[in-house]
């Protein structure tokens, strides 16, 4: 009689393929090229890394306030730490940083609603509508003064962070809606505002922004009757955000290529005018497909900011430049600039992380 | 009873879609011309209340200042207009090492982020997220500010092999110096070149005709490498090194590379490189895995299947995004005003503008400049973009 067949139990999957060791073979080791390539990236680390390390925390002098206290070899982060407050508000009077702390306040309260997915899309419309319309004269009204028993403060002496985010944010609302209409005009079908919108763009894209902040320094004047003059800033968010709209414009075009004629077509067979076709059917669309191209716009738009240093702005860039000439603090620019770079890139990579994020939460299906 | 039938009203005329047209061209003409006439008799008047005489005469007087890197013949006795040639060459000279230095270092950290290999792939995005998303104003600041400016003086200079030198004057990099007889190899390089070409061709009509293949990569780089060598050897080496020596406080000889310079194309390549990447990632996935799986089924082996089947795919993708990167590049290298590097707009928009007072002239001549390198760059692109460009049925 046979014996009566027990089956065995499944065997686990060999060790080397599961565990800490099998990624380690799949990801690390998974043919000699790769052991080499492996071996040379972490010989790498190790010689780059605890140096910096040890510049950057170890060794560095954190308390302290004047440079007699940075006698570690590492890094001096006292220099930060002296000139925190000149960073963050420029020459803004002192006794009157709360108002700058109010305006930013009021943004992240009135801002913070339009984060939160529980709330209703129709009061984020409202809201953003608010903050768009009502929130700039608030803040102007705010940081400049001059109303409502505020003493003036000249925009000469906003600096810092506080005018890398005006420039940013004045940039931002306003080179939007601007390169929305630049690429409606581009893909218009009358041919005199097409040669219009199409010259302004490629213009526009084919010279350098230093190039358009050196005309509006010096060729402005010129062009301005005799005794008018515009203020430094605005000249600067002038130039800035008519160069960001030409690229804006491209991105959105993009956008409204890739709608298929039939929208178009059904629009107009329901009755739709022009700008209600393109309002309600075409742009809601064509923008949410280019979200990521514009959230790059704004991200190049953050860090062209920095350029104002060549006319003489004090941004967050030109007021860290200027501390480390600071005849005192001669020789801590690299700390000043390892600090500036972090601020810039916690702002950009914010940017592109919360796009993506967005870009997974608008995605609706219609991808393929 | 019927009702009676009401006549069509006819709308009214600025209803008329075709008279809606006409009429908002028309403004916007209006408009434009009026706003451009403004701002011209402004200028007009400015000017004249100014006493500036406008004019292109001021590039012909000289210009009476140095300029720190010139690729051609000039001194402070040269002419503004030969200012213009030596700055355009500069920014031309840094553009041009900085789209080969950055396509280079793209594709490898483009590939470098696609590796199986975990700890590679990881580097490469830490690299291009970290130097993305800092302003290259910035990243060109502390290069030349915080890097090249901590170098030490030309006496404690850091060697290398006694022959490159780098101190806080720039790098000074050995110069060839070619001797009579140097000619001969450069005609055998192109003579190569030309047979090189031929046994391409041959070999690819050849392959057309019987299917048989050619190892004509080894054979061209055979033919490229050896005929230049062998002549360079016949014609008794007319080559000397000439080596940068130190010489009371700085070094003669060689050649020197300033920090501006230095700088400025460091910050460029690192910072252009890390979009290149992004597309280079981007071309490569956007061609299908079945593709690469067709391919090997064919029997074609990894390396034939990347450089017939993806390559020519993904340069499709790659190459319009490519283009605005090195048109980005181009235009980015007019930071070089902020660190003093004598490129078009630090040396022409700048020093020559202040100096003349012309400012009309010096920017819109700059403009131009930008303009036409913007669209000759797009329009060779255009027509390789046809070349490769899928054609449809």
């Amino acid at each position: 009689m046979a014996e009566p067949r027990v089956p065995h139990s499944n065997l686990p999957p060999p060790a080397s393929t599961v565990g800490v060791v099998g990624w380690l073979r799949r990801n690390l080791l998974s043919s000699p090229l790769n052991v080499v390539l492996t071996l040379l990236a972490v010989y790498l680390l190790l010689v780059a890394l605890p140096p910096l390390l040890r510049w950057a925390f170890l060794d560095a002098s954190w308390s302290g306030d004047n440079r007699a206290a940075c006698r570690s070899g590492g890094a001096c982060w006292v220099f930060i730490r002296v000139h925190f407050d000149q960073f963050m508000y420029g020459f803004y009077p002192d006794g009157q940083r709360w108002r700058v702390n109010t305006a930013v306040l009021l943004l992240v309260l009135g801002a913070a609603p339009l984060f939160v997915r529980a709330v209703s899309s129709q009061f984020k419309v409202r809201l953003g509508l608010g903050l768009l319309i009502v929130y700039p004269c608030v803040a102007f009204v705010l940081l400049k003064g001059g109303m409502i028993g505020l003493p003036v403060v000249d925009t000469s002496q906003w600096g810092g962070l506080l005018l890398t985010l005006v420039i940013a944010g004045v940039g931002m609302t306003a080179a939007l809606p601007l390169g929305v209409l630049l690429a409606l005009g581009r893909r218009s079908r009358l041919p005199a505002i097409q040669t219009l919108c199409v010259t302004f763009i490629e213009f526009w894209r084919g010279v350098p922004l230093i190039t358009v902040l050196f005309m509006s320094s010096v060729m402005l004047p010129l062009f301005l009757p005799a005794g008018m003059n515009f203020d430094k800033l605005l000249r600067a968010l002038i130039g800035v955000t008519l160069f960001q709209a030409a690229y804006m414009a491209e991105v959105v075009r993009g956008g409204l290529q890739a709608i298929p004629k039939g929208q178009f077509e059904a629009a107009a067979a329901l009755g739709l005018g022009y700008w209600k076709t393109m309002g309600l059917i075409v742009l809601p669309q064509a923008l949410k497909l280019v979200i990521p191209g514009i959230v790059n716009t704004f991200i190049a738009l953050f860090k062209d900011t920095s350029l104002v240093l060549i006319i003489g702005l004090f941004d967050l860039m030109n007021i860290v430049h200027n501390a480390t000439t600071n005849p005192e603090w001669l020789g801590f620019s690299t700390e000043g600039y390892v600090f500036a770079a972090a601020v810039y890139w916690l702002f950009c990579f914010g940017m592109s992380r919360y796009s993506q994020n967005l870009e997974k939460h608008l995605h609706t299906g219609h991808k393929r | 009873m019927a009702e009676p039938i009401s006549t069509p009203v006819k709308p009214p005329f600025w209803n008329n879609p075709q008279v809606r047209a006409i009429l908002f061209q028309a403004i916007a003409l209006v408009v434009t011309v009026a706003f451009g006439l403004y701002v011209f008799d402004n200028t007009q008047t400015n000017l004249r209340r100014l006493g500036i005489a406008s004019g292109f005469d001021f590039l012909s007087s000289p210009s009476g200042f140095d300029v720190v890197q010139s690729l051609i013949p000039y001194s402070p006795t040269s002419s503004y207009g030969r200012v213009f040639w030596v700055a355009l060459l500069n920014t031309l000279l840094v553009s041009a090492l900085g789209i080969v230095l950055a396509t280079l270092i793209g594709f490898v950290i483009g590939i470098a982020r696609l590796s199986k290999n975990w700890l590679i792939s990881r580097l490469a995005l830490v690299y291009i997220e970290t130097f993305r998303n800092i302003p290259l104003l910035l990243q060109i600041f502390f290069w030349y500010f915080a890097v090249l400016r901590a170098m030490p003086s030309p006496r404690q200079s850091l060697s290398l092999g006694e022959a490159v030198f780098l101190n806080i004057r720039g790098l000074y990099l050995p110069a060839p110096e070619f001797q009579t007889g140097f000619g001969w190899v450069l005609a055998a390089f192109g003579l190569a070149a030309a047979l090189a070409w031929l046994a391409a061709r041959w070999a690819r009509r050849r392959q057309r005709a019987t299917g048989q293949q050619f190892p004509i990569l080894s054979v061209s780089l055979a033919l490229l490498l050896g005929l230049p060598s062998l002549t360079f050897w016949l014609a008794g080496s007319p080559l000397v090194w000439q080596l940068p020596e130190l010489q009371g406080f700085n070094f003669r000889g060689g050649w020197v590379v300033i920090p501006e310079m230095a700088s400025l194309l460091l910050a460029l390549t690192l910072y252009t490189a890390t979009f290149i990447a992004e597309i280079v990632r981007a071309g490569i996935q956007a061609v299908s895995h079945g593709q690469t799986e067709a391919s090997l089924s064919l029997g074609l082996n990894s390396s034939l299947t990347l450089r017939l089947i993806i390559l020519p795919q993904a340069l499709r993708v790659i190459i319009p995004p490519l283009t605005n990167q090195y048109l980005n590049l181009t235009k980015n290298s007019s930071l070089a005003a902020a660190i003093g590097y004598p490129d078009l707009v630090s040396a022409f928009a700048g020093t020559v503008l202040n100096q003349t007072g012309q400012a009309i002239e010096c920017i819109a001549i700059t403009m131009t400049v930008y303009l036409t390198i913007s669209l000759l760059i797009s329009l060779m692109m255009n027509r390789y973009n046809r070349r490769v460009a899928l054609v449809e049925r």
